[in-house]
């Protein structure tokens, strides 16, 4: 049994590529070596990365294949073999098979006798076959953006490869990637080791070889190690803690080799700007970590994760220019705060007539325009189902939303936008509704955010995002399967989000007819749009609330199933579309429940096949019933009328649960009654009475799309 | 002035400076004959830092070439790189070059934003393998230790959609200074080269103002009276240039005339490219006369087409509609020179 280790030494590869390519080249090399019958079974495969290398370590790899038989088969015997002698096809099947005529032997299958031979295929050691396959697995990496960079182009790869280790046990597996022979010698930390090579004693001396060269190829221990340095480095400041933030951690884990941390401070002036401007500028420009006083509070100190480790000297040099950096840069955004404030948001409005929305549609001004028609429908509705809000602070919150899209700062942080608008807006005394609603305009961001807490910053969301959506689909943008280039998706998510987790008593009927205000009168778009918000309400149910995809199903197309639709999905709110999958999710664990849900699915196909064949339904009462299906008629006619009045209360667990006791009655008929019987007048009874059944109970949701077991 | 910082006590910056004085001393033993005053007043001057790289890679084999003398707004547009890298002809060059972005200038008061900076261009063509490290000897060179500082080489990926050029590569971060542009060339004028070039883009204001630790790129030391020691800082040198030149491209400028002289270069560029599209394609024209075809004078109309409708953008007259049609324009020049130049080359 040997140890194989593979490093691949590269410049500096992109941190957010680092982790998919390690997990790739380690799954990458365990199928070559299951597939080539060289992994033992009680193999461990570790995988390691930095910025400058990608490394697998196979602890358990086999010598050698082991050999194997196998059989062949040949001409028929007939042909093979005239009177004994054998004839070209035996010499020729023989010569493939490597044997002599004299080693062929008759094999009788099922078809006949036939020429057969057994040949020994020797296993292959693995140093030849990791020399022969490991390269194309290497170079079969996926890279989000890839280069050349050796002359005729011979491959790509995201950074140019510089060494190669490949090592079986003790001894140098011959192969080579991208022109680089592999070797034993691997590199330490740029800086602290210099370009010294290290040679390695064996492959499992990797890891601790590369320690001694201050190269940490561990990710997990790189992460830990970052996450002490952190909170030791926090603890020069009483009380301070700082704050998390995984993105960032993983960013820094995948820049550094060697990490460490130093804790500087900025000027307790620059606290005065905006919490936000601030730690973006810290995370998001120069990946620092931000740190909080014990209520929470911005602190004027950061954390920079270095790829070094420096004396007193230099932890003072490096922390002296870092700051400097981060002083620039508030003081930058400080200068930006100041002269954005000189001209306010209200004297905007004008400009945004410059500041293109689309090109084929406009500009931020006649998006603002249209954002306003909308909003007003919205409100009104809102209104109208007693919602309390400030209507002139939404009004003007909307006019002023996109005017920070002129300001120095969003151009300077573009991910800031709409809370630097409200940041404005609150620092020139426009009201805190008007700031609030303003600043919270693009949450949710993602279906895992908090939606808005202001009604009037709901309100002016849900109109953003629909006027956009519904732009967008009046000029053909509609989403098609991967290509979403303008996020749509994500815009529909937002307004079910802030649909279902507000108390606006919205539904999206409400929402369609305020579509109306904006609409060109399309018919076409204004369907694709609400087939598009259905989508999404599935959507949300299935990966935000994780309800089955059949209980979903059930739900959203609950009532739709017959002619007379009681609840349709735009008529209903969002919450209660929900309330009805919980209880349906809970109805599912009763027997009783799951034999009617199965007993219904029959009733829609014996409907489906009465109408492809043209029977029609007549009227319960219009016969004598047999027992059964008058008991089955009884008990339905009692209990619609109650399963109605629950539903109306929205009692749904409830009412699941007494539609749940038609049970007997239901399996009585299905056991005794033939539903098509011959007779025209009886079926057509029995195919009414089943109907009405169906119609009574599929109001809280479509059983028939539930899965049975 | 030289050491304003807002730290208390015993100042990093004295320390920042002993430690590149000791690094400046180890590397480059400074001759006795050379004026003290120059090591007294520690970093480098910013125009010593300009020396000390171009002699570092002129003792690697680099042309050293002297700043392109059209308005550029990055050395890359100067021809020693655009046109350089196509083909497959080895070169090696550096240069200085000053770099307008009409639009980043602060009529002077912004500490830290130039409407014209300087960067030191160097272009190594095909890579050496050891062009990290060349780059890391390049740091030393100009007086950084780097045991004593936090480096990295952040994904940092360069396009120039109007040159239709790209590359990948990083921007380098010193102690959380983003001191040099480090670009793997792969197409230019719309072509892949092959081979690639590297790109380093030294920013030599802010290598001065870290060195040198001053707060105000005005406040870098430009150079020193051998005699004396005397500064010179850069904002006696250039904040004249910054406030007249944002006075003219923010308010002064005419806008009417700048489309004037716009549309004529392009014309004129057009009608060159028109003749060498007809040129190369011509089987009975001479080596010979192909080679005389004036394409570099073609690729300065273009370039001053794309310094006017950088003016123009300043100036605030190209609406966002007209932004890419304009961009456009200047792109089927730059592409429409690289590609007549690739042919050329190849005659």
């Amino acid at each position: 049994m040997s140890d194989f280790l593979l490093e691949i030494g590269l410049e500096e590869v992109p941190a957010r590529m680092i982790a998919g390519a390690e997990a790739e080249l380690g799954r990458r090399v365990k199928e070559l070596l299951t597939r080539e019958r060289l992994l033992a079974p009680e193999a461990k495969l570790t995988t390691y990365s930095t910025p400058r290398r990608l490394a697998v370590l196979v602890e358990g790899v086999l010598a050698a294949q082991a050999d194997a038989e196998e059989q062949l088969t040949g001409p028929s015997w007939k042909v093979a073999f005239k009177d004994g002698a054998a004839t070209a096809a035996a010499e020729a099947f023989a010569k493939k098979a490597g044997v002599a005529v004299t080693a062929l032997k008759k094999v009788t299958t099922a078809k006949g006798e036939y020429v057969g031979v057994t040949v020994k295929r020797e296993g292959v050691g693995a140093t030849q076959l990791l020399a022969g396959e490991l390269p194309k697995e290497v170079l079969g990496l996926y890279w989000a953006k890839n280069m050349y960079w050796r002359a005729g182009k011979p491959e790509r790869f995201v950074r140019p490869v510089r060494w190669v280790v490949a090592m079986l046990d003790t001894a140098v597996v011959p192969l080579e990637i991208a022109g680089i022979a592999a070797g034993n010698a691997t590199r330490g930390h740029r800086v602290l080791h210099g370009s010294a090579a290290i040679v390695l004693a064996s492959a499992t001396s990797y890891q601790e070889a590369l320690r001694t060269a201050k190269v940490i190829v561990d990710v997990a221990e790189r992460r830990y190690v970052i996450r002490k340095a952190l909170d030791k480095a926090t603890r020069s400041v009483a009380g301070a803690r700082w704050r998390e933030d995984e993105l960032l951690l993983e960013t820094v884990v995948h820049l550094t080799e060697w990490p460490s941390v130093i804790l500087g401070d900025f000027d307790r002036e620059y606290l005065t700007l905006p919490e936000e401007v601030l730690v973006t500028v810290m995370r998001d420009h120069q990946k620092y970590f931000a740190v909080e006083d014990a209520h929470s509070k911005l602190a004027p100190h950061f954390l920079a994760v270095l790829n070094t480790e420096t004396d007193a000297e230099g932890a003072a040099i490096i922390r002296h220019g870092n700051a400097r950096v981060l002083t620039a840069r508030f003081k930058d955004a400080r200068f930006f705060w100041e002269f954005d404030q000189k001209t306010p948001l209200t004297e905007r409005v004008e400009s945004l007539k410059h500041v293109t929305f689309h090109k084929e549609l406009g500009s931020y001004a006649w998006k603002t325009e249209q954002n306003l028609r909308v909003t007003r429908e919205l409100a009104a509705v809102v209104k109208a189902a007693g919602v309390a809000f400030d209507e002139a602070a939404l009004l003007k919150a909307v006019e002023l939303a996109k005017t920070d899209l002129t300001t120095e700062l969003v151009k300077e942080f573009t991910e800031l936008q709409g809370m630097i608008g409200g940041l404005y807006a609150r620092a020139q005394g426009l009201g805190e509704r008007v700031a609030l609603a303003i600043y919270e305009q693009y949450t949710p961001g993602s279906t895992e955010d908090n939606i808005p807490v202001s009604v009037e910053g709901q309100l002016l969301g849900l109109a953003d995002r629909i006027q956009t959506i519904v732009a967008m689909f009046g000029i053909g943008l509609r989403p098609t399967g991967s290509k979403d280039p303008f996020a749509l998706r994500r815009t529909g998510n937002g307004v079910i989000k802030i649909l279902a987790e507000s108390d606006l008593e919205l539904t999206l009927d409400g929402i369609y007819s305020a579509i109306r205000a904006i609409s060109d009168g399309s018919k076409d778009t204004f369907n694709e749009v609400q087939a598009f918000l259905g989508e999404r309400v599935k959507s949300y149910l299935m990966e935000v609330r994780g309800f089955a995809y059949d209980v979903v199903n059930a739900v959203t197309s609950a009532g739709s199933i017959v002619v007379s639709t009681e609840v349709t999905l735009g008529a209903e709110n969002v919450r209660h579309t929900i309330a009805r999958a919980e209880a349906l999710t809970a109805a599912r664990g009763s027997e009783d429940f799951v034999a009617v849900a199965a007993a219904f699915k029959r009733i829609k196909n014996i409907l489906r096949q009465a109408e492809e064949k043209g029977f029609t339904l007549g009227s319960p009462n219009s016969v004598e019933l047999v027992a059964e299906a008058q008991a089955l008629w009884d008990a339905a006619r009692k209990l619609t009328p109650q399963v109605a009045v629950l539903r109306e209360r929205r009692a749904y667990g409830e009412a699941l649960a007494l539609i749940a006791t038609l049970r007997p009655a239901v399996d009585a008929f299905f056991d005794k009654v033939m539903v098509l019987d011959p007779d025209v007048q009886v079926r057509g009874a029995h195919l009414g009475l089943i109907d009405e059944v169906l119609r009574g109970f599929s109001g809280i949701a479509d059983f028939g799309e539930i899965v049975t077991p | 002035m030289l050491i304003s910082i807002n730290l208390p006590g015993k100042s990093d910056a004295a320390l920042l400076i002993k430690s590149v004085l000791s690094s400046i001393e180890r590397e480059f033993p400074v001759p006795t004959t050379e004026s003290t005053a120059a090591l007294q007043s520690s970093a480098l001057t910013f125009q010593e830092l300009l020396f000390r790289l171009q002699s570092f890679w002129a003792d690697r084999g680099c042309v050293l070439q002297q700043p392109y003398d059209v308005e550029v707004g990055a050395g890359t547009m100067a021809p020693e790189t655009f046109l350089r890298v196509l083909g497959p002809k080895p070169y090696r060059v550096g240069y200085a070059q000053p770099s307008r972005r009409p639009a980043d200038g602060r009529y002077g008061e912004n500490p830290n934003r130039l409407f014209k900076h300087t960067q030191f261009q160097l272009i190594l063509k095909p890579p050496p393998v050891n062009v990290q490290e060349l780059y890391l000897q390049s740091l030393e060179a100009i007086g950084i230790d780097l045991s004593k500082h936090d480096l990295k080489f952040e994904e940092d990926n360069w396009e120039w959609p109007a040159g239709g050029a790209w590359g990948v590569g990083w921007q380098v971060m010193l102690d959380g200074l983003e001191i040099t542009q480090f670009t793997y060339f792969q197409q230019c004028g719309g072509m892949d080269l092959d081979p690639i070039c590297a790109e380093l883009t030294y920013g030599l204001e802010r290598i001065a103002a870290f060195l040198q630790d001053v707060d105000s790129i005005y406040e870098i030391v430009w150079a020193r009276d051998p005699e004396t020691g005397a500064p010179v800082t850069y904002g006696e040198v250039r904040l004249a240039e910054e406030l007249q030149f944002s006075v003219y491209n923010f308010e002064e400028a005419d806008v009417a005339k700048l489309w004037e002289h716009f549309n004529l270069f392009e014309a004129e560029a057009k009608a060159l490219l028109g003749k060498a599209d007809g040129l190369f394609a011509s089987e009975t024209a001479t080596a010979g006369e192909k080679q005389r075809f004036p394409l570099l004078a073609t690729y300065e109309l273009a370039l001053k087409c794309s310094n006017l409708f950088n003016v123009l953008d300043a100036r605030g007259a190209i609406s966002v509609t007209e932004r890419v049609g304009v961009i456009g324009r200047i792109r089927a020049l730059a592409v429409g020179v690289a590609r007549a130049y690739a042919a050329q080359q190849a005659a």
